[in-house]
């Protein structure tokens, strides 16, 4: 390791920084945790949570939603210095809605099943306040590469507590995972003729024994048990990092 | 009566905040004192209650095939909407600017904020998805608005007497502020047996 570290740098010439550094990665990783968008900047709960019932359709909305925040934060921060102060909330909504409105379309065109569930919560990304924050906080001061990276790690650290919530209501609310898709997993229930649930399956083998009497939770499918995950969620996060706690 | 329904359906069955978890971000950040949250409720009612009859007259007579440009425009609707709830903040802002200074500086930030809030947009949305018409969507419009105003300040209220209470520290503010929310969402599902209509015809 030692040598590599001391051949390998400062051959060229460090004129321009690089594209993908220390801060950049600062910028991609540090929303998965210190300041995730939901659980610490408690921004974007709003057109989300009652997406989260289901994995599959949380899986697109996550990804709608770093596309929509990471290329409107780069586009936003390519026309920064040519907005003028007053009407800047109206540029940067009309760069989000014209974003939202591709991810509309493109899901309408090759997944209409998903396009019909999700239904509004599409056209809410455009108000999901993390998208504006960013363009606020970031994007409207920093170079474009930037602004691009931190727009995509706010996506990411959002669309990452997306799913796990949407992981734990499934499994106990429905007994499945990615239900909807082409890879369906049943995994808790009564047995299934068509796929076989996995734990009744493992019954016999005594693993599943456990769970053989287990009944689908009514409570994960109600929306207010988003609510609860993302209360306990905090609670762990705040728990091990006693800086974040909230002093009011 | 079918008016009265929808704003009883609006305001209680399928409340925004606690059913949709529309507006949750400024329901989250201004729900700290009740003067404040009571303020911004009211603004949210009023800001519902003008965006929504404006934004169906653009949906049905801008963007509709049988509209003005006689072409099915519904790929402008997000722009359009977002662009009449911003210029409606705006205007809300410099009436009350006017009219009453003092609650104007206790609201600050939050009236501008307004325009982010997803239950504003949501509304417009839910009403183009569910096909209202006019005087059905102003109802929608104030039933949804009244339902956030009492989402915002029973929170509020709630949040303030919290304050007394033996919270474990990690829990405090934020994390208690959701695990309320959701305790209020199951409270509100009791109402969602009621039938407006089925009541109003029993009398």
């Amino acid at each position: 390791m030692a040598e590599t570290t001391a051949t390998t740098p400062e051959v060229t010439v460090k004129e321009t920084e690089p594209l993908f550094g220390k801060a950049e990665k600062k910028l991609l990783l540090d929303p998965l945790g210190d300041t995730n968008p939901i659980t610490i900047q408690v921004l974007g709960i709003c057109s989300a949570l009652a997406v989260t019932s289901l994995v599959y359709p949380s899986v697109v909305m996550a990804i709608a939603v770093i596309f929509v925040c990471g290329f409107s934060s780069l586009f936003t921060s390519l026309v920064r210095n040519k907005i003028p102060k007053q009407v800047r909330m109206i540029v940067q909504l009309v760069i989000i809605a014209t974003l939202v409105t591709i991810v509309e379309l493109t899901l309408k065109r090759f997944n209409y099943p998903i396009y019909k569930q999700l239904s509004v919560y599409i056209g809410l990304i455009i108000t999901n306040c993390i998208v504006m924050g960013r363009l606020e906080a970031y994007a409207m001061a920093n170079r474009p590469w930037r602004a691009f990276v931190d727009g995509l790690g706010n996506g990411v650290g959002y669309g990452v507590i997306l799913i796990m919530v949407a992981v734990i209501r499934e499994i106990f609310g429905k007994g499945t995972l990615f239900a909807g898709s082409p890879i369906q997993i049943n995994i808790i229930g009564a047995s299934n003729d068509e796929v076989g649930y996995l734990i009744n399956t493992a019954a016999e083998s005594g693993i599943g024994s456990l769970f053989a009497g287990y009944y689908n939770n009514n409570l994960m499918v109600l929306p207010a048990a988003a609510m609860f995950i993302i209360g306990i969620f905090i609670w762990i996060q705040r728990s091990y990092r006693p800086t974040l706690v909230d002093v009011s | 009566m079918e008016l009265f329904n929808i704003f009883i359906k609006a305001a209680f069955i399928e409340n925004l905040v606690l059913a949709y978890f529309l507006g949750m971000c400024s329901y989250l950040a201004v729900s700290k004192t009740v003067t404040t949250a009571f303020g911004l409720g009211l603004a949210v009612i009023f800001v519902l209650g003008i965006t929504m009859p404006i934004n169906w007259l653009i949906s049905e007579l801008l963007l509709s095939e049988n509209g003005i440009f006689g072409m099915d425009l519904t790929f402008l609707r997000f722009i359009l909407f977002i662009a009449v709830i911003a210029s409606m903040v705006q205007l809300v802002e410099m009436i009350v600017e006017k009219v009453s200074p003092a609650l104007y500086t206790s609201l600050g930030i939050f009236l501008p904020l307004i325009t982010v809030n997803c239950a504003i947009l949501g509304g417009s949305l839910f009403m183009v998805a569910r096909e209202y018409n006019f005087t059905e969507s102003i109802a929608f419009g104030l039933g949804g608005g009244f339902g956030w105003f009492l989402a915002i300040i029973a929170i509020a209220a709630i949040r303030e007497k919290i304050r007394y209470s033996n919270v474990p520290p990690a829990l405090r503010g934020l994390g208690m502020a959701f695990i309320l929310t959701g305790l209020m969402g199951i409270a509100f599902m009791s109402l969602m047996g009621i039938d407006p209509s089925a009541l109003m015809a029993g009398k």
